[in-house]
C-alpha cells in the first residue's frame, strides 16, 4: 500500500504539473483578458511541432526557447488580427472565432506536417535514468518536466504580483479607461498577455510533445482537461490552476494504481453484476478513473461556481 | 417561391433521370466502382487516408494490368466520419448510384451496421444487391452469429489471431511464464481479456493470467499508473489489442519505466504507431499480422517488393500496410472474371466463397462456411536493422515465426443464411 501511495503521489504530481504547463496560459488569458480560448490546446501543438522542427536544425536546447516564442509571435499576430477585430461584437464571437481557429489550426498542422506521428524525442542527455522507484526507472526528462514547471509558476508569480508589468496588466483589465489614461496602450498590453498566454501553452508543447505524441489529434486529446483544470482552480487564478492540476493529477493516479471495487472489498454479497445498482457496486476504479476530472467539473459548477481560488463566478 | 419549387421538382427529376441513365450505362462498360466508406475528415481521418491510398494505387495498378475483364475499376471515396449511421446512408447512396460493391474496415461497430444495411438493402433490391468487403474489422461477431452472404472479411478476425498468438505463447513456454492483459474497454478489448484467459486453459499454456485491464478508449494520457500495476503483477509479457495512441503512450510508458517485458500486439506496426514509439519499441513490440515488409526481402518477393517500392515512391509519408487489400482486390478480380458480370452480385459471392488465392504469402482461402479468410501469419518484432523501416520510423519489423494457416484458423458458429 506504501508503495501504491508514493507510486501515486509521485506520478500525480508529475502529471498535474504537466497539466499545469498546458493550463496556466489559458486561465491567465481568461483572467486577464475576459477571453475563454478554445485555441489554447492548439497553441500547446504548435509549441510541440515547432520545438520537433526547429530541434532539428538546432537541437533541443536552442529550441526549447524559441519554439515558445514562436508560438507568441504566432498568438501575438491572432490577437491583433483576429480576436481584436471580433472583441467589439462580444464575448460569444470570440469564442466562436477561438473555436473555429482551433480546427483551421488543426488541419493546417495536418497538412504542413502530415497526420501520421511526428518522431519527436528527448535529447539523449535527458533521455537516461536518473533514479529507480520500487523496481520503476524515472528518466531525467520526468525531473526535467517538474523543474520546467516549477520555473514557469515562481516566473508567472514574480511577474504578476511583484513587477509593475504585472500591475499594468491587472490595471487594464479592472480599470482600462484609467491604464489608458494614464498613458498605456491598453489594446498592447491585451495583445502581449494574449501572447505570452499562447507562449506559455507552446513551452507545455514543447515538453509535453515528447512525454506524450506528437501528432494532429493532440490538442483535441488535451483540450477537455485543460478546462476542467482551469474551471477548477478557478478562472483567472494561476496558483488554483496549480492546485487543480495537482489535485486532478493525484486522484487520476491513485484511482488508476489500486484495484478497488465495493464488491471486492465488503465481498459481492449476493448482488449481480447488472441493474444500475449492481453495476455501481462491482464497478472498479480503474473504470472510473477517466470520469473523474469531467465529474469534478460539474460538482465544481454545481457547488462553487468560482471555482478553488476564482475571485469571479464561472 | 412557388415557382422555386416547381423548377426545383423539375430539376430534381431530371437529375434523377440522368442519374439513372448514367447509371445504366455505366452497369454495361463503365468502370467497376467500388464505394470505399471510410472517416476522411475528423480525428480518425489518417487513417481514412491511408486506406484510400492503399485502394487507389492497388486499383492503378490493376488497371495498367488490364483492370477486370478489360474494364477500369474506381475507387470512390465516402466520408462516413467513423459514424455507423452516416455509413449506413452511404451505403444507401451507394446502391442508388449502382455502385455493387462496398469496402470498410474501421471500427467494428461501423462493420456491425453495415452488415445489417447490406442485408435489408439486397433482400429490399434485389436489382441493386450490394457486396461488402471488410478489410479490417476484426470482431469475431461478423463471421460467427453475425455472419451474412453479402459480407467476407480478409483480415484475420479477433479469434484468429489471438489463436495464432497462443499457439507462439506454447513454443515459447520457457520464457512466457506471467502474462497481463491491457486493452480498451469496448467490445474489442473486452474480447480479447475473455478470450485469452479461455485460450490458457484450452491450449494448456504453461502460464498464468497475473493482471487483466480495461482502459477507456482514447482517453488515457498518462500510462505510468497502469505501468506500476504491470511491475507489481511481476508480470513479464504484456498482451494488447490497442491501436493508435493508445498503444503508443502504453509502450513509451513501458519503456520509459524501464520494465522488462515483452509486448503483444495486433496493431504494433499500424499506421502511426511505429513512428511514435521509434526505438522504444526495439526487441520489445511484437505483432501478429498477415504480412510485414521485410517479408518481402526474406521470402524473395522481388514483384511484391517492387509493389511495395512502388507505393513508397507514390506517397513517401506513409508505407505499403494492408497486404489484405492486395488479396481482397486480385480475388475480387478473379471472382468477377469467372462470373463474367460485375452486376450478379449472388454469383459473384458464390464465386468468392471458398475461393482459393495464390497470395505472395502464400495460398490463402475464403472459408465459405462463414466468409472469413484463412491465411498464412506472422509474428515479428520491432527492429532497427530491419530492411524496411515503417513510416519512415527508423525501426522496421523482423520475422520471429511463421504460423501456418492450420494454426491461424478458428472455430465458426455461423448459420449462413443463402439466397
Amino acid at each position: 500500500m506504501l508503495e501504491t501511495i508514493a507510486y501515486s503521489i509521485f506520478n500525480g504530481v508529475l502529471y498535474g504539473t504537466l497539466l499545469f504547463m498546458m493550463s496556466s496560459g489559458l486561465t491567465l488569458i481568461f483572467g486577464m483578458m475576459g477571453v475563454l480560448n478554445f485555441a489554447h490546446a492548439s497553441f500547446y501543438m504548435l509549441g510541440a511541432y515547432f520545438a520537433y522542427t526547429l530541434g532539428l536544425g538546432t537541437g533541443f536546447w536552442v529550441a526549447l526557447f524559441l519554439a515558445p516564442i514562436a508560438v507568441g509571435a504566432f498568438g501575438a499576430l491572432v490577437e491583433r488580427y483576429g480576436l481584436r477585430r471580433v472583441h467589439q461584437f462580444g464575448h460569444v464571437p470570440e469564442l466562436l472565432f477561438t473555436f473555429g481557429l482551433a480546427y483551421v489550426i488543426e488541419e493546417l498542422v495536418a497538412l504542413f506536417w502530415g497526420t501520421v506521428p511526428v518522431p519527436y524525442k528527448a535529447p539523449p542527455a535527458l533521455d537516461t535514468t536518473a533514479f529507480s522507484m520500487f523496481g520503476l526507472n524515472y528518466s531525467v526528462f520526468k525531473v526535467f518536466i517538474l523543474v520546467v514547471a516549477v520555473a514557469m509558476f515562481v516566473g508567472l508569480w514574480f511577474l504578476l504580483k511583484k513587477t509593475r508589468a504585472g500591475l499594468i496588466i491587472q490595471g487594464a483589465l479592472s480599470r482600462p479607461d484609467m491604464v489608458g489614461a494614464l498613458g498605456h496602450n491598453v489594446p498592447r498590453v491585451f495583445m502581449l498577455v494574449f501572447a505570452f498566454g499562447c507562449a506559455l501553452a507552446g513551452l507545455g508543447g514543447v515538453v509535453g510533445g515528447i512525454h506524450f505524441v506528437t501528432d494532429p489529434g493532440m490538442a483535441f486529446m488535451m483540450g477537455p482537461i485543460v478546462f476542467v483544470v482551469v474551471v477548477l482552480g478557478g478562472l483567472g487564478s494561476v496558483p488554483g490552476a496549480l492546485i487543480a492540476s495537482l489535485i486532478i493529477g493525484i486522484l487520476q493516479t491513485f484511482f488508476l494504481s489500486i484495484n478497488f471495487s465495493l464488491a471486492g472489498a465488503f465481498g459481492a454479497l449476493g448482488i449481480e453484476d447488472s441493474g444500475f445498482f449492481g453495476v455501481l457496486w462491482h464497478m472498479e476504479t480503474t473504470r472510473i478513473a477517466p470520469v473523474l476530472p469531467f465529474l469534478l467539473l460539474v460538482l465544481t459548477l454545481i457547488f462553487r461556481p468560482r471555482g478553488l481560488l476564482g475571485k469571479r463566478e464561472a | 417561391m412557388i415557382r422555386n419549387k416547381k423548377t426545383g421538382v423539375f430539376t430534381g427529376t431530371m437529375i434523377g433521370l440522368s442519374m439513372a441513365i448514367s447509371s445504366f450505362t455505366y452497369a454495361q462498360e463503365g468502370p467497376i466502382r467500388i464505394a470505399y466508406i471510410e472517416p476522411l475528415s475528423g480525428p480518425f481521418a489518417n487513417v481514412g487516408d491511408a486506406g484510400l491510398k492503399h485502394f487507389r494505387f492497388a486499383a492503378e495498378k490493376m488497371n495498367e494490368a488490364g483492370g477486370i475483364m478489360g474494364r477500369d475499376i474506381e475507387i470512390v471515396p465516402m466520408d462516413n466520419k467513423q459514424s455507423p449511421s452516416e455509413s449506413v446512408q452511404l451505403l444507401q447512396r451507394a446502391a442508388d448510384e449502382g455502385i455493387n460493391f462496398v469496402t470498410q474496415g474501421n471500427g467494428s461497430n461501423v462493420a456491425g451496421a453495415l452488415v445489417e444495411a447490406v442485408d435489408r438493402n439486397n433482400s429490399r433490391n434485389p436489382d441493386d444487391k450490394v457486396l461488402y468487403l471488410n478489410y479490417a474489422a476484426v470482431d469475431p461477431a461478423l463471421t460467427n452469429e453475425r455472419c451474412s452472404f453479402y459480407h467476407f472479411r480478409w483480415d484475420a478476425n479477433s479469434a484468429i489471431k489471438l489463436e495464432a498468438l497462443a499457439n507462439y505463447i506454447k513454443t515459447r513456454d520457457d520464457s512466457i511464464d506471467d502474462i497481463f492483459l491491457i486493452n480498451q474497454d469496448y467490445s474489442h478489448g473486452q474480447f480479447i481479456s475473455k478470450r485469452m484467459k479461455e485460450l490458457v486453459d484450452e491450449k494448456n499454456l504453461d502460464a498464468e493470467i497475473v493482471g487483466d485491464v480495461l482502459h477507456p478508449i482514447a482517453q488515457v494520457r498518462d500510462f505510468s499508473p497502469y505501468v506500476s500495476r504491470i511491475e507489481q503483477s511481476g508480470a513479464d509479457t504484456v498482451v494488447s489489442g490497442n491501436w493508435g495512441n493508445d498503444l503508443s503512450l502504453l509502450v513509451r510508458a513501458i519503456d520509459s519505466a524501464g520494465l522488462d517485458v515483452d509486448i503483444y500486439t495486433y496493431y504494433g506496426g499500424g499506421l502511426g504507431t511505429p513512428a511514435a514509439v521509434g526505438e522504444r519499441g526495439e526487441d520489445m513490440l511484437y505483432q501478429v499480422t498477415e504480412w510485414h515488409a521485410d517479408v518481402n526481402v526474406d521470402e524473395g518477393l522481388t514483384e511484391y517488393e517492387a509493389w511495395f517500392n512502388e507505393f513508397k515512391k507514390r506517397y513517401p509519408e506513409i508505407d505499403w500496410y494492408y497486404h489484405r487489400i492486395y488479396n481482397q482486390m486480385h480475388m475480387l478480380k478473379k471472382a468477377i472474371e469467372e462470373v463474367g458480370s460485375s452486376d450478379d452480385i449472388d454469383a459473384i459471392a458464390k464465386a468468392l466463397e471458398g475461393m482459393e488465392y495464390k497470395s505472395p504469402t502464400g495460398t490463402v482461402t475464403m472459408r465459405a462456411q462463414d466468409h472469413q479468410i484463412l491465411q498464412p501469419m506472422y509474428m515479428s518484432v520491432m527492429d532497427a536493422d530491419a530492411k524496411y523501416d515503417a513510416d519512415n520510423s527508423g525501426v522496421g519489423f523482423r520475422t520471429v515465426a511463421n504460423i501456418p494457416v492450420e494454426q491461424a484458423t478458428d472455430e465458426t458458429s455461423c448459420d449462413m443464411k443463402r439466397p
